[in-house]
């Protein structure tokens, strides 16, 4: 997930990506998910390859990878934070838990911390309802949160 | 015997370490010298007990829970492996009450077996369903399952062999099972429990909707947010494929079928049928204008089968024991059960599978003990974002989809949320339409526009800026989204919003006066 790629790599890497799923009936999605994957986002280089190879125009492609929340335009921090903020986290105090986490690490949803070591996101539900309240991290998944796991959570992030 | 250990796979119990658990037994083993074999099983349901410890023993399985992995020494110390007492344990797993209450249909193995044995999968029962099915003619096929009474268990509630009958009648040199595992209503996962928990019922219920309805491809769309369902899925696809169960002779049948999972990417709206298919095309998640109807004209065009996975998951055991076997259980025009998933701030949160009937209250307070945090229920939202929240008055009303329309509500996917007496109403409704503007895809307005003059509006209130003119205005608002959107997101929104207002009208008075009446 280097961040110095010339778009030559991007291309060519995307080009093996694209090769690979093009088979599929509507092989969008699982391209652009191989190729955030091999990037960490999907930048705006395989946006042109993908279109080109798919016989696509660009604003599809750049509608498609934008019209979906889990698809970054630049990669995230080192660790990513996912805090369900849905009702049933709601019910078991998930906001309060949320807002001491924006607090403790001085970032909002959808922001990364300026030394790049963690991204907080907001997810709609992990189907965890019955553990509420609940996070992943690095898609591990951690139900029955309180602040004191919810602060272990947040120090791993610094390891 | 080598003992046998039983610990949850499931994401619920991984959430609350189950992984580390099955470290320390397996730790404690070997510094023991003691043998057992390990399974990994999908999740009894009973959440508040995970990570749910479960041993075979001489007087049946047996429960221990919620293990800790510093509880597992102490575990062996107390002979577990023979069923010892200890403070965790439950006796027989099946005689704990809120198991020995429910019926399993769809979920009868989710638990019991290991979710990728197929030897397990036989031995209780599996494949019975396919195989009468492989006997039958087509058109026999979706008459049992229209006879069954089966209906659609996404939410909309649609007769599940009615639309698998437009689809066989459909001629098109192709045709496609997709099934719905989209599950994003908050306080669901029986969806997610299935697939991790008993893969193969799944696709045994898709290759039936195939041979039903002609249809030799099929997909599951799920969600990024669920990869250990995704990965358990594509396990079991990969071995019902070595097995002979999916591909070009199902079973050494005469029909072909075969499935392969997608992933969405974190858009609530592609749980909506028509969305969902333009994903699973490459294309936006923007919903489509019905007619067509999708078993006409759904995935590129072609007729499409587009059920839920538990209506697909509910399909074998029709097949197996007959459709009126099914059709006993329930009432009115809501025939068979429902896998009720027990959520928020509820004591006992899990699975409860059951005839429909059962009323709210029993689910909320007998079955779920209420609240986990001891303070007083106030409000239930019933069937995920878009569904209505009711107050305890209304506890009386049966789980079945026509009483609660009647009560201006839905069963949806059957997710039951708990709050207790801390919950501000506003705050509730005020998030029902911000969630509706994130998730909305935008192609229509009352949906795209609506949702964030609704939050605008509910912050004029919560602010006291004329607060009666602006609760007109909300209701008025809420009225042209039900009926000018294209969808259930922009369509249902006002169901929370409306019943917020309606059942807890002192939550939208003016800030200052709700504190002073604390």
């Amino acid at each position: 997930m280097s961040l110095q790629l010339s778009s030559r790599q991007v291309a060519e890497r995307t080009q093996a990506v694209v090769e690979d799923l093009a088979e599929l009936e509507g092989p969008l999605l699982p391209i652009l998910h191989e190729v955030q994957k091999e990037f960490g986002c999907v930048p705006e280089e395989a946006l042109r390859t993908i279109a080109e190879a798919l016989n696509l125009s660009r604003a599809e492609v750049h509608g498609v990878a934008s019209f979906y929340h889990d698809f970054r335009k630049v990669p995230a921090g080192r660790h990513v934070l996912k805090i369900c903020r849905a009702e049933a986290c709601q019910s078991m105090g998930g906001d309060a838990l949320a807002d001491g986490v924006r607090s403790a690490l001085g970032i909002d949803w959808h922001e990364t911390t300026p030394d790049g070591r963690v991204t907080l996101e907001p997810v709609y539900c992990l189907g965890l309802c019955s553990c509420a309240p609940a996070a992943m991290l690095d898609g591990e998944l951690h139900g029955r949160l309180d602040e004191t796991a919810m602060g272990e959570l947040v120090k791993e992030t610094g390891r | 015997m080598t003992p046998v250990i039983f610990v949850p796979r499931d994401s619920a119990a991984l959430a609350v370490g189950a992984d580390r658990v099955v470290r320390a037994i397996a730790r404690e083993l070997s510094a023991r010298g003691l043998e057992a074999r390990i399974v990994r099983n999908g999740s009894r349901g009973m959440h508040w007990l995970e990570p749910l410890v479960e041993v075979r023993t001489a007087h049946g399985r047996v429960a221990y829970g919620p293990i800790t992995e510093k509880d597992v020494p102490g575990l062996f110390d107390a002979g577990f492996l023979d069923g010892g007492d200890h403070p965790l344990f439950h006796g027989e797993t099946k005689e704990i009450p809120f198991l020995k209450g429910q019926t399993r249909l769809t979920f009868a193995r989710v638990g019991v077996t290991d979710p990728l044995s197929l030897e397990d999968y036989r031995h209780y029962k599996g494949l019975r369903g396919l195989q009468n099915a492989i006997a039958m003619a087509p058109a026999e096929i979706v008459a049992t399952v229209t006879d069954s009474g089966l209906r659609g268990r996404g939410g909309a509630g649609f007769p599940t062999g009615i639309k698998w009958n437009t689809v066989l009648k459909a001629e098109a040199d192709r045709k496609y099972i997709v099934c719905n595992a989209d599950e994003g209503d908050s306080g669901t996962f029986a969806d997610r429990m299935i697939m991790e928990g008993d893969p193969f019922v799944l696709i045994e219920g898709m290759a039936i909707a195939g041979i039903a309805t002609g249809a030799t491809k099929g997909y599951i769309y799920t969600r990024s947010e669920y990869p250990h369902a995704i990965a358990t899925m594509r396990e079991a696809i990969e071995i019902a494929r070595r097995e002979g169960i999916l591909g070009t002779s199902v079973l050494g049948s005469r029909h072909a079928f075969d499935m392969e999972v997608r992933v969405g990417a974190g858009a609530y709206v592609c749980g909506e049928e028509t969305s969902l298919l333009n994903s699973l095309e490459g294309k936006r998640g923007v919903v489509r204008a019905k007619p067509p109807l999708p078993a006409l004209r759904g995935l590129f065009g072609r007729p499409t089968v587009v059920n839920n996975v538990l209506s697909l998951a509910s399909v074998p055991v029709i097949l197996d024991r007959g459709a009126a076997f099914y059709r006993d259980f329930g009432v009115g025009r809501s025939r068979g059960t429902m896998p009720i998933q027990l959520a928020g701030n509820i004591r006992h949160g899990g699975l409860y599978e059951t005839a429909f009937g059962v009323t709210l209250g029993a689910l909320v307070n007998e079955i779920g003990g209420g609240t986990a945090s001891g303070r007083p229920v106030r409000a239930v939202q019933v069937g995920g974002p878009l569904g209505a929240y009711f107050p305890p008055a209304l506890f009386d009303t049966p789980f079945d989809y026509e009483a609660f329309a009647a009560q201006d509500g839905l069963i949806g996917h059957a997710g039951i949320v708990v709050f207790d007496d801390t919950v501000d109403m506003l705050k509730q409704a005020r998030f029902a339409m911000e969630f509706c503007a994130i998730e909305s895809c935008g192609k229509c307005t009352p949906c795209r526009i609506g949702a964030v003059r609704g939050v605008e509006t509910l912050d004029k209130i919560a602010g006291g800026e004329r607060p009666e003119a602006q609760v007109d205005l909300l209701k008025d608002l809420c009225d042209t989204m039900k009926a000018g959107s294209l969808c259930a997101l922009g369509g249902f929104t006002p169901y929370p919003v409306l019943s917020a207002l309606t059942h807890f009208p002192q939550d939208f008075s003016p800030r200052p006066m709700a504190e002073a009446a604390e």
